[in-house]
């Protein structure tokens, strides 16, 4: 039997012993590169003659960033509103939609390919349109965020209801299962580690999209405090929109992997012992 | 021993009560990208209540088919088939199938694949469960239920997927080379532990596998198939006691059956020897 051995709660001497212990190590590691390369900067920037206006010392980012906290909390509530509302929208289209291809032939050939075309269109070249369409509020930017989070969502849905092993389907069906219990209980929910990995890629994928709509036209959001800093020259403010911006994004990718964690644990689990079993 | 025609078959049951009767079946599978490709070629055979019935044949000739065609799961082309008194035109209720793999749900515990049947079919879980139970304790898999299966190895799978089939207490068994993708040894224990469950309620099984000396092991009685498309070349009943012992295959009369079967198979130009 190999059972994963769990971690115990207490921190003892085995897991305060850093590099060797896996758990601590999957924290540690990344926090490591993260401080190294923190550094580096740092260094480089008071030692190595490079203008402020160029590149600014994480230090002096970090000192703007609490001097600027009120303004860009504001800017980021706005921002997040944004491509967590189109995310959300993404989701309860690409999964139906999704779903509806891999069940209905007509569907799949009637929309398919128009999916595909209007996923090769480039999303910021019709944000300028959508903004003409839809005004140059909030609106505008969760469209945005959702047109180009939706189609991960969409493909990983197909892929994951396809994928499963005709031998489950048999067996449902052969003890008289309903084409709707085959789904509920074989396809849907082996299609979840695949849907995850879409909407992961998407959760990453909105922001930009947020980004790019208040890019093109905005007067509130981190987009337009960041065009804003720009045009100011504020260096030190432009990298603090961007450390914001990337702690939102951080923030809501990790969100998502906890709800895997919760929707999809025999998954996650059989992994992560995989993993460790390679690693041995 | 028979070794060819297919009426034969038919001879060899009459008077018998007869659980599924496999009548004059054909089964062509057609695409449009595709020549059509012929499965299998008129097949008959009975299978008696309570026998174990193995098929054996070279890969391809159609014995995975056979067993979908009986299951229900996908219609013949022509010919009939007819578990107790009705025609099979799809799943027939009360049937138990394992497969190659072992097709268990990753999602779900041990326990909840083996209660698998009650959710689909709307039972009480709750009456089930000690069933349930009782399966996997007499698999050797007690204590085992709250598991997932990525945490068991595959010769437990098998044994859940087995628990699985027989929740329902199904009259029919179907297996198709449930354990080919075992090792040797697994493979050994897991034909010993079949053997006991048969024993202790006799159900009717269809057993498929492209091991002979596996077929002769357990059956009551072993059809031969030709390669594709696949008819009956030999129906042999195997008249050794039971329980059968592993050391009861270096014996002569299990041998006989054995060799009676390769030569069967060499008669269709397989298992070259120079």
């Amino acid at each position: 039997m190999a059972m994963p051995s769990v971690p115990a709660g207490t921190p003892d001497a085995a897991e305060l012993a850093p590099l060797g212990s896996r758990a601590s190590s999957s924290y540690l590691y990344p926090l490591i590169a993260t401080a190294v390369l923190f550094a580096v900067w740092e260094l480089a920037t008071r030692f190595g003659n490079i203008s402020p206006l160029i590149l600014p010392a994480p230090s002096k980012i970090l000192a703007t960033a609490v001097d600027h906290f009120p303004v860009l909390m504001r800017m980021s509530a706005v921002t997040a509103y944004e491509f967590v509302l189109g995310f959300v929208l993404a989701a309860a289209i690409g999964l139906p939609l999704g779903a509806l291809i891999v069940y209905s032939r007509p569907v799949e050939m009637t929309f398919y390919p128009l999916l595909v075309a209007f996923q090769t269109i480039p999303k910021a070249a019709i944000a300028p349109i959508l903004i003409v369409w839809l005004g140059t509020g909030i609106m505008s930017k969760v469209l945005i965020a959702f047109a180009i989070s939706f189609f991960p969502i969409m493909v990983d849905t197909i892929i994951g209801l396809r994928s499963s092993q005709p031998e489950t389907v048999y067996l449902v069906r052969a003890m008289g299962g309903t084409p709707y219990q085959v789904f509920r209980h074989v396809r849907f929910p082996n299609a979840l580690p695949a849907i995850f990995g879409g909407l992961k890629v998407a959760s990453t994928l909105a922001v930009i999209g947020a980004i790019v709509g208040e890019f093109v036209s905005s007067d509130t959001g981190l987009g337009y405090l960041l065009l804003v800093a720009n045009g100011e020259l504020d260096t030190r403010l432009v990298f603090a929109c961007v450390l914001v911006l990337t702690l939102l994004g951080l923030a809501f990718f990790f969100a998502i992997e906890a709800m895997e964690k919760v929707f999809v644990r025999w998954h996650v689990s059989a992994r992560q012992a995989e993993a460790a079993a390679s690693g041995e | 021993m028979r070794t060819t025609g297919q009426a034969r078959s038919e001879l060899a049951v009459v008077g018998a009560e007869a659980f599924v009767r496999i009548v004059g079946v054909e089964k062509v599978f057609s695409s449009r990208t595709r020549a059509a490709l012929k499965a299998l070629d008129n097949v008959s055979f009975d299978i008696a209540a309570g026998e174990f019935v193995s098929i054996v044949g070279p890969s391809g000739c159609g014995k995975s088919t056979l067993m979908m065609l009986v299951s229900g799961l996908i219609p013949t082309t022509r010919g009939e088939i007819v578990i107790e008194t009705s025609r099979v035109s799809r799943p027939y209720a009360n049937l138990g199938i394992v497969f190659q793999r072992d097709a268990l749900l990753e999602w779900r515990t041990v326990l909840d694949n083996v209660l698998l049947q009650a959710d689909i079919r709307h039972l009480d879980r709750r009456k089930l469960t000690p069933t349930a139970v009782d399966l996997l304790a007499r698999t050797g898999l007690a204590g085992f239920e709250k598991y997932y299966p990525w945490e068991l190895s595959g010769g437990m799978r098998q044994r859940v997927a087995i628990c699985r089939a027989l929740l329902g207490n199904p009259s029919l068994l179907l297996m198709d080379e449930p354990f080919g993708a075992l090792d040797a040894m697994t493979r050994e224990q897991m034909n010993l532990d079949l053997q006991r469950i048969w024993l202790q309620d006799r159900k009717t099984v269809l057993f498929i596998t492209h091991s002979i000396s596996e077929a002769v092991f357990l059956s009551d009685r072993v059809i031969v198939m030709s390669p594709r498309p696949g008819r009956i070349a030999a129906d042999i009943r195997i008249d050794l006691p039971r329980p059968r012992k592993l050391s009861m295959r270096e014996e002569s009369s299990f041998g006989r059956y054995v060799a009676g079967i390769r030569e069967t198979f060499q008669s269709f130009g397989l298992l070259k020897e120079d």
